[in-house]
């Protein structure tokens, strides 16, 4: 022990260590930002990724018709600088920038997004997010194998410059989707100089190959370890982008996270573990922020197992949980309980509709299911993927629901696979559940609950539901269709395939130089729009 | 001995490819595939998806497959790392974990075997006890423990060593000292009583009658024999090593090739996790092999056969 204290002193001074000056300290200076990512991206063509760290690197390397403000969700002009509407809102024509300039210098045109469009559509290259585009005519039939002509697909180049969208029906959110990666312009050429166009597996994703239209271009990949990316000079508004390089960091585990933030290694963690928040709101109350996130944690009640089958059971389920307690106690990160499904103020939408905390209800609603105080009622199983959080919020539940109503309540675990198999084959009865919005709509939230939709694992179909959540598509008057997403949320709660549990917050620290961070529902923040100062100790 | 490192080359050859049949259909009977994501996308498109990457067709057809391209030496595409064949991201990794694998087997190596052999020269004395309490420590001390630790103290209070990564030198004296300090203490308790039964041996007796110096005593006549069981221990300890902790690189967020074992089993990644599995046990044939050298050399008694 003695040799490896002197293993390490000597080493230090070998290194000429000694407190150093910090990558913070430094980053501040040069404008060069070190952001936790949360983990190892698949890859970075937004054909063939799915994932949150993906979508934040993807970010910053490519720019969409539409670009994001930094205070919210508004879409902004990106690479289009105006647009133009049809008054029945299907045909949508975006003007793009003449300045608008790929990584090696050639223009951004027409052509390329719609040769784009093309790829993610195609059969064979298997895009798992080409579904975001379905709202574009012709979209899903192509890219189902139904038609085989592109032609027939809504877009279309009218000129170098201008690019033609028709949809199949007025969608308030279209350009906010635009914001999505799916919908990101593609350099061709480039792809199709490093393997098939239409197959995966392709390399073009490599550094010194990719070619984007960013506000930065890849600069280095360390798999595993970190991606950096430096500004990009040929971006169209590249004299108004302050940070030189952004270091992404894949480290995963939340507490390496936490201590390379607290040695100045880290300008944001990804999160921040649970056991830290109480820390950091004492002691460092300037570093942690909790933002109000789009994302709903609930438990899924399978509607097809006697007797979750009958809704009285499910309301009294729902109405016994305490949720005050567990965001209070239990998950301790400034959490929303819910009582509603969308989370509150998804563009301009709250459900009107909620359903009480009301024990003496809920019992009374139990007894006429046939289970007075729980007497005969077989005992209901919760399942989650093994997690600390979920099995910790599934121990205040089965609390709750022993205590409240008289119910017998087991807890299985699963690992994450097998958890979203027994999920999907509906191998459960309570399964823990959460769903992030795609994008800022109450559809995003909404549609998931449609007969035989791909994750409507509650096996829960309404008529009278898949018919309002039809009308909310196809009606162009904003009031209205927010109406229309009124009546289906009072239904689903009404029937409760669903128990909300409570709205989700992203948790991190966030070094006090960074600027330009605001809270966004989505969580993004365009990279292009922050800056760094020095901060004075 | 070239006949015997040949014959054990080609008994390899079998244990690769039953080890390989055994992962695969271990990985195939788990429930759940490489594609099942908490947002399901449409049936049709995860259809394609199988599609292209042969996953449609019957077990053995994929089995033959996969079978087919490894003999031709493709480990084929990894599932979850679209973009990127398994052969480089072992390419990548592998030579991180080696290298910190080589520092933490000079760290345990080292200490272990001073601590061992000082604590053998004077048994049952405070020179035994002190380095053999440590070693105890040090075995009930496990890395994930141990790793924070050296990092709240030289990383975060003291700040002479960043607190993670991967960049400088001095990244590396962390990690190596939390992998290393772990083995360190086995190594030490086996040195221990090799060396003691050593030295409890006739040839040292005669040798110390015969006016040997203690020194010459420990270091001519009992060293040799005194290291085979390190020897022994050494082998299997740095196939190990080398192919890297998933908590230590986790706990100082190493690139390393540790990582993959955990989470390619996670995300159902068959061809990443059969890469990883053949490299593993190749490394253990290999060092298992150089171990049976070493100890031959080390003790003439034994013979190649």
């Amino acid at each position: 022990m003695k040799c490896a204290l002197f293993f390490v002193l000597a080493v230090a001074a070998i290194c000429g260590c000694g407190r150093r000056e910090t990558r913070v300290t430094s980053g501040n200076k040069e404008q060069v930002l070190h952001v936790n990512n949360g983990a190892e991206p698949q890859n970075l063509d937004p054909h063939v990724v799915t994932g949150v760290p993906e979508h934040h690197l993807i970010m910053s390397l490519l720019e969409g018709l539409m670009s994001e403000d930094p205070h919210g969700i508004t879409p902004q002009p990106g690479t289009a600088e105006r647009w133009d509407i049809s008054p029945d809102q299907t045909i949508y024509t975006f003007h793009l920038r003449k300045n608008a300039r790929w990584s090696n210098g050639d223009p951004v045109t027409a052509q390329d997004f719609v040769r784009t469009y093309r790829r993610a559509l195609t059969p064979s290259l298997a895009s798992e997010y080409a579904y975001m585009l379905y709202v574009m005519k012709g979209a899903e039939e192509f890219n189902t194998g139904k038609i085989t002509d592109f032609d027939q697909v809504g877009v279309k180049a009218l000129d170098d410059h201008t690019l033609e969208v028709k949809l199949n029906s007025p969608t308030p959110y279209f350009l906010s989707l635009l914001n999505h990666y799916s919908w990101f312009p593609l350099h061709i050429p480039t792809i199709e100089r490093y393997g098939p166009l239409y197959e995966r597996g392709n390399r073009w994703t490599k550094p010194g190959k990719f070619v984007g239209n960013g506000a930065f271009a890849l600069h280095e990949w360390r798999v595993n370890h970190m991606i950096v990316v430096r500004k990009s000079p040929t971006y169209w508004d590249a004299a108004n982008v302050k940070l030189n390089k952004i270091y992404f960091y894949s480290i995963e585990s939340s507490d390496t996270d936490e201590r390379a933030f607290r040695s100045g290694q880290l300008h944001k963690t990804f999160v921040l573990p649970e056991t830290k928040i109480d820390t950091y709101r004492e002691k460092y109350p300037g570093l942690l922020r909790i933002d109000p996130f789009m994302g709903t944690y609930f438990y899924l009640v399978n509607t097809k197992k006697p007797p979750l089958d009958d809704k009285r059971v499910r309301r009294a389920l729902a109405m016994s949980v305490d949720r005050e307690a567990i965001v209070k106690n239990v998950t301790r990160g400034g959490q929303l309980p819910a009582y509603h499904f969308t989370p509150p103020g998804t563009a301009g939408y709250t459900a009107r509709a909620r359903f009480p905390f009301d024990i003496e209800g809920a019992k009374k609603l139990l007894a006429e299911a046939g289970y007075p105080n729980g007497k005969g009622m077989p005992p209901v199983e919760i399942l989650f993927n093994t997690l600390e959080t979920h099995r910790a919020v599934a121990e205040a539940i089965q609390d709750m629901w022993k205590r409240n109503l008289g119910i017998d309540v087991r807890l299985l675990n699963q690992e994450w696979k097998v958890y979203l198999d027994s999920k999907k084959t509906g191998n459960y009865q309570v399964a823990r559940y959460g769903w992030i919005g795609d994008y800022p709509d109450p559809n995003s939230f909404l549609d998931l609950w449609l007969t035989g939709g791909g994750n409507n694992d509650a096996k829960w179909s309404n008529l009278e539901y898949d018919r309002l959540i039809q009308e909310a598509g196809r009606t162009a008057d904003l009031a209205k269709r927010l109406e229309v997403f009124q009546q289906a949320e009072a239904i689903l709660l009404d029937e409760m395939p669903v128990i909300p549990i409570y709205f989700y917050t992203r948790v991190y620290a966030i070094q006090p130089g960074v600027k330009g961070w605001y809270p966004t529902i989505l969580d993004n923040h365009p990279w292009h729009k922050l800056w760094l100062e020095e901060v004075k100790n | 001995m070239f006949r015997f490192i040949a014959r054990r080359f080609l008994q390899t050859i079998p244990v690769l490819f039953i080890i390989a049949t055994l992962t695969f259909f271990l990985m195939k009977s788990t429930k759940g595939g490489p594609f099942d994501t908490e947002k399901a996308t449409t049936p049709e498109i995860k259809k394609q998806l199988e599609a292209h990457y042969g996953l449609n067709k019957p077990v053995w057809a994929q089995y033959l497959d996969y079978m087919g391209n490894l003999v031709q030496g493709d480990l084929g595409p990894s599932f979850k790392y679209a973009g990127w064949k398994v052969t480089e991201l072992i390419a990548g990794a592998f030579p991180v974990s080696l290298e910190l694998g080589c520092y933490a087997l000079a760290v345990a190596l080292t200490i272990g075997m001073i601590m061992g052999f000082v604590a053998a020269l004077r048994p049952n004395s405070a020179m035994d006890y002190v380095p053999m309490s440590l070693a105890t420590l040090g075995i009930c001390l496990p890395t994930f423990v141990m790793g924070p630790l050296l990092i709240l103290t030289f990383g975060i209070a003291l700040g002479w060593f960043n607190s993670s990564g991967w960049f400088f030198m001095s990244d590396r004296v962390l990690p190596a000292l939390t992998l290393g300090g772990y083995y360190a203490a086995y190594t030490s308790r086996i040195a221990r009583s090799g060396m003691m039964e050593i030295l409890s041996q006739d040839f040292i007796r005669t040798a110390r009658a015969k006016g040997a110096t203690e020194w010459r005593v420990i270091f001519k006549h009992a060293f040799k024999g005194a290291i085979q069981p390190v020897v022994t221990l050494t082998a299997p300890v740095t196939a190990s090593m080398v192919t890297g902790s998933f908590i230590v690189e986790k706990i100082f967020d190493i690139p390393g090739m540790g990582r993959f074992f955990v989470t390619a089993a996670f995300n159902r990644d068959l061809t990443l996790v059969v890469g990883l599995v053949l490299l593993y046990a190749t490394l253990i044939v290999v060092l298992n092999l150089i171990a049976d050298i070493v100890l031959v050399w080390l003790n003439p008694r034994l013979r190649f056969e």
